[in-house]
């Protein structure tokens, strides 16, 4: 699970630029995203990195056009998939209707919670045979045995049988394979895995990891791969995004950014990983956190991540950094990024 | 989950106990004394202490309870004090009419009812919705004696295109009947479609914000299908309950609809016997109105733990 | 409650029009009934026998009934009946279904019993079980008072355990068990202050189908006797002549429409405001 050195040879498969989400809700109306700028390659992994609240899922669902309606839109920005057929559209300008024919089919998304995603009152196999029907004209016999196939795939024992079982009667981790087979059933370009590992534990954590970097490369499939645990980006990523209270504060490759974070929020994130405690006088472990939280309304002045952060000056406060390239193939949003070179 | 079920079914007998018991009771509570009603002004006193005995009256209350209990537990609701025949029977003479109209009117207030909640659930805070929920207010607001005079007046004497009251001639075919419930069992339904309704819509909108809707609509399904195939599915449990439950209170709940349309039915009966203190009817019907109501009831849990696939294993 | 909160009360409340269009009629409908003498046109008991059954019109509004009386000002003091007693079935339903309602909550032992009690009253009809008590009671305004409030007593006091279950889990009531609070105290001020909202939402919707109710009870002629003049017995006087003075139906079922639905906009209306709220509050 390395990431090669050299730049890839195609373009983007999913290339978004200046996304900008909005809300309205009781209180008037909030933007969640702002300015993001993101690509993800054939075949590779681009990492979406956060915190809750940073704004990775709702960028996520605006990208599959899942925001809720009528309260969330796209205000601004594009987002342009290269699918199969090799033409390359804006997905912010399409209709729903329009929208629709690209789900399944050619973008696939798993989400976090195994345990409620799926439908209770159907076979699993019938859950995936129903998109492979829509999606690629079989008939009943034939979806039904692709439904098999799939989940063989991914590595459930005694499918054939399986098939027929009720999500209910599959524990969480084999759930969350039910739904990485419904993904591929159609072969997508682009998977968009949204947190699918952390509601399991560790061990069910690796091999789902596992399964999903071998379709991977063996499909050739794009993944956009949502997490706040860096410990996995570092296992999966070849480039890495950074957001921070709906903004991007930084992108860079995956070795790049574990070397040389260009970001105090991103290094403080390294810092807080459990393999950087440092060992106390006392011999007890101290692992790092950062203190604060989020800030709420986007309205004050200054760089966002200022109150937390520990390199911060007033010119911090005043003045809204840009996000602008620091070093080959990396990007950072902070006034005093040169502090950290 | 056999437990489960056997506690319910306690709990039913506990409530038909309950309900038998305060009926007995609460009936002799009732100024006027049947025999006298049932000789009228002219009898004698011996007459009526005649009859008093026949019916087993001049017994201690307690007595006649225990009594009466017994009979009712080998399935003997007694004799009805008017009418000069067993009260079971007296109820299944007049059941047929009451039956079909309850089963008419809750088809047609699902088939408004379901429908809507549905629309107001997928079209939710849109104009549909407000539109759907005020009208299920406004149906639930209406006195359904005053709509059955108000259709009597408009479809049946001023266009004439249904019968102005009654059940049709005595050897009426199945037919005659339905055509005779038509406006009666309209007017039910409309009435009680609010309340289907209202659950249909909430059933549907705890259902669309579940996670697996979400799931149905990264894959690119139709909206339709979703809302149809997958939403509806999970969200028919608390529809269906309201459903059975709101047919089981038409049976003895329509008294209002079938006097204003003349129809046979049991309400009329225990109408007429609460009004000549017929003890045995009184206690009679409702004991089986009730009872109705508590199988129907019990009945509809025992097919959820049949149906559902999370309880099968 | 002071000033301002009182105004934010309102404000939230009436977020959606029809709630306030619903709270205004409601109101015009209490006011005209409270002063009947000053508002009706005419006497609602003066019979004019050369003025049967005439179509509203100038003088009529809304025409008259078979005994030459205002159906108008009929309605409007029929107000006063009919909406005196469902205000009274209200006030009774609720004193004893919270009083029910906070036992059964509260106290496990009795909870088993009463529950079993609102199963029984709830599996009758409830036009059924009112015609019944009626019947046993005798036909008074006062007795289908009482009658009306046994039938909706049961929902109260489902409502009003529910919540009671609910709040006497949260930690200020455990802490103030532990405080030695004593059990009268908790229950009414602790935990009686927390249910209050759903009580009134409940409150709302009684007091509608209570109308309904009654109007019911007295056209089968099982509820006040005729003389009072209701809205229902209105209804059941003029039957008969509805064909050729459908005014003298027609008009006094509007009122009743407009009162219930008055009522449960204004239920709804308040629902949506204190459950969402009710849940941050707790």
């Amino acid at each position: 699970m390395s990431a090669p050195a050299t730049p890839p040879a195609e373009g983007p498969t999913l290339a978004i630029r200046g996304l900008e989400v909005r809300f309205r809700t009781e209180e008037g109306e909030v933007t969640p995203v702002r300015g993001v700028d993101l690509d993800v390659y054939p075949g590779r992994v681009t990492a979406l990195v956060g915190e809750s609240g940073s704004g990775k899922s709702v960028t996520s669902l605006a990208v599959m056009g899942l925001l809720p309606r009528p309260a969330g839109r796209i205000a601004a920005g594009t987002v342009r998939y290269t699918g199969k057929d090799g033409a390359t559209r804006d997905l912010a300008q399409l209709p729903p209707s329009a929208l629709r024919g690209f789900r399944g089919r050619e973008i696939a998304m798993i989400f976090q919670e195994p345990m409620t995603s799926l439908n209770p009152v159907l076979s699993v196999g019938e859950q995936i045979a129903e998109q492979v029907r829509l999606h690629l004209r079989l008939d009943a016999a034939a979806a039904w045995r692709r439904a098999e196939e799939m989940l063989g795939l991914v590595e459930i024992p005694d499918a054939r049988r399986r098939a027929r079982d009720y999500p209910h009667q599959m524990s969480g981790g084999m759930r969350q394979r039910v739904m990485i087979a419904l993904a591929m059933s159609c072969t997508p370009r682009l998977l968009i895995a949204d947190e699918p590992t952390t509601a399991l534990d560790v061990t069910i954590q690796a091999q789902i990891l596992a399964l999903i970097d071998r379709l991977r490369r063996e499909h050739g499939m794009g993944v956009l791969f949502i997490t706040h645990n860096l410990g996995v980006v570092a296992e999966v990523a070849d480039t890495v995004t950074v957001m921070y209270a709906g903004e991007v504060v930084e992108s860079a490759g995956v070795r790049a950014l574990f070397r040389q974070p260009r970001h105090p929020y991103t290094r403080a994130l390294i810092d807080c990983l459990p393999a950087r405690a440092t060992r106390q006088a006392d011999g007890q472990r101290l692992v790092r956190s950062i203190p604060g939280s989020v800030a709420g309304a986007a309205s004050a002045p200054g760089c966002r991540f200022a109150p937390r952060c520990t390199f911060q000056d007033p010119a911090c406060a005043a003045e809204r950094p840009a996000l602008v390239a620091v070093a080959p193939g990396q990007a950072s949003r902070c006034l005093r990024d040169a502090v950290l070179a | 989950m056999l437990t489960a079920l056997a506690r319910k079914l306690g709990g039913m007998l506990t409530v038909m106990f309950l309900v038998a018991t305060m009926v007995f009771f609460l009936t002799r509570l009732a100024p006027g004394d049947p025999a006298a009603l049932m000789l009228g002004d002219q009898a004698s006193e011996a007459d009526i202490a005649q009859l008093r005995r026949t019916y087993g009256l001049d017994q201690p209350v307690v007595v006649q309870y225990g009594l009466w209990l017994k009979e009712v537990l080998s399935g003997n609701l007694g004799q009805s004090i008017f009418l000069q025949r067993p009260v079971l029977t007296a109820i299944a003479e007049r059941a047929e009419p009451t039956f079909f109209l309850a089963l008419f009117s809750i088809l047609i207030a699902s088939l408004i009812g379901i429908p809507a909640g549905i629309v107001s659930a997928v079209w939710r805070g849109g104009r549909s919705d407000q539109a759907v929920s005020a009208g299920a207010m406004l149906a639930a607001s209406i006195p359904s004696f005053w709509l059955g005079l108000l259709f009597i007046q408009f479809f049946s004497v001023r266009l004439g295109w249904f019968p102005v009251a009654g059940y049709g001639d005595p050897g009426a075919g199945l037919g005659q009947r339905l055509y005779h419930l038509i406006l009666p069992a309209t007017v039910l339904g409309i009435v009680n479609s609010a309340l289907i309704t209202r659950f249909t819509r909430a059933s549907m909108l705890d259902v669309l914000s579940e996670d697996y809707v979400r799931t149905a609509r990264a894959k690119g399904l139709s909206e339709a299908r979703i809302v149809l195939r997958h939403a509806l599915g999970n969200a028919l449990v608390p529809i269906i309950t309201v459903v059975g439950l709101t047919a089981a209170l038409l049976v003895g709940g329509a008294i209002i609809t079938e006097t204003v349309f003349g129809l046979p039915g049991i309400g009329n009966l225990v109408v007429s016997a609460v009004l000549r203190r017929d003890y045995p009817v009184i206690q009679g019907a409702l004991i089986v109105i009730a009872g109705i109501y508590v199988i129907i009831n019990f009945a509809i849990d025992v097919i959820y733990s049949l149906v559902d696939p999370r309880v099968k294993t | 409650m002071d000033r301002a909160a009182l105004a934010l009360f309102f404000r939230r409340l009436f977020r959606r029009k029809l709630v306030l269009f619903a709270f205004v009629v409601l109101a015009t409908i209490v006011l005209v009934a409270l002063f009947a003498p000053l508002v009706a046109p005419y006497s609602p008991t003066g019979m004019r026998v050369a003025n049967r059954l005439k179509p509203p019109g100038a003088l009529n509004w809304l025409g008259t009934d078979e005994f030459g009386r205002d159906v108008l000002s009929r309605i409007i003091y029929g107000g006063r009946a009919s909406l005196g007693i469902g205000m009274a079935v209200v006030v009774c339903s609720m004193l004893a279904g919270t009083t029910l309602g906070l036992l059964a909550g509260y106290f496990r032992a009795l909870d088993a019993l009463i529950m079993r009690g609102v199963d029984a009253m709830m599996s009758l009809p409830d036009i059924l079980l009112a015609i019944f008590l009626v019947a046993v009671l005798g036909a008074s305004a006062g007795n289908v008072v009482l009658a009306l409030a046994i039938v909706y007593t049961p929902r109260v006091v489902r409502v009003v355990r529910g919540s009671t279950l609910v709040v006497r889990e949260l930690p200020f009531v455990e802490a103030a068990r532990t405080l030695g609070v004593s059990t009268w105290r908790i229950l009414t001020r602790h935990i009686l202050l927390n249910v209050a909202s759903p009580i009134l939402v409940q409150a709302t919707f009684i007091f509608a189908y209570a109308v309904l109710a009654e109007a019911g009870l007295s056209f089968l002629g099982a509820g006040v006797p005729p003389e009072i003049p209701t809205w229902g017995t209105m209804i059941a006087a003029g039957q008969q002549f509805a064909d050729r003075a459908v005014w003298v139906v027609l008009f006094p079922g509007l009122a009743i429409v407009l009162s219930a639905l008055s009522l449960q906009l204004l239920g709804d209306g308040l629902r949506d405001m204190l459950d969402p709220r009710l849940r941050k509050a707790l």
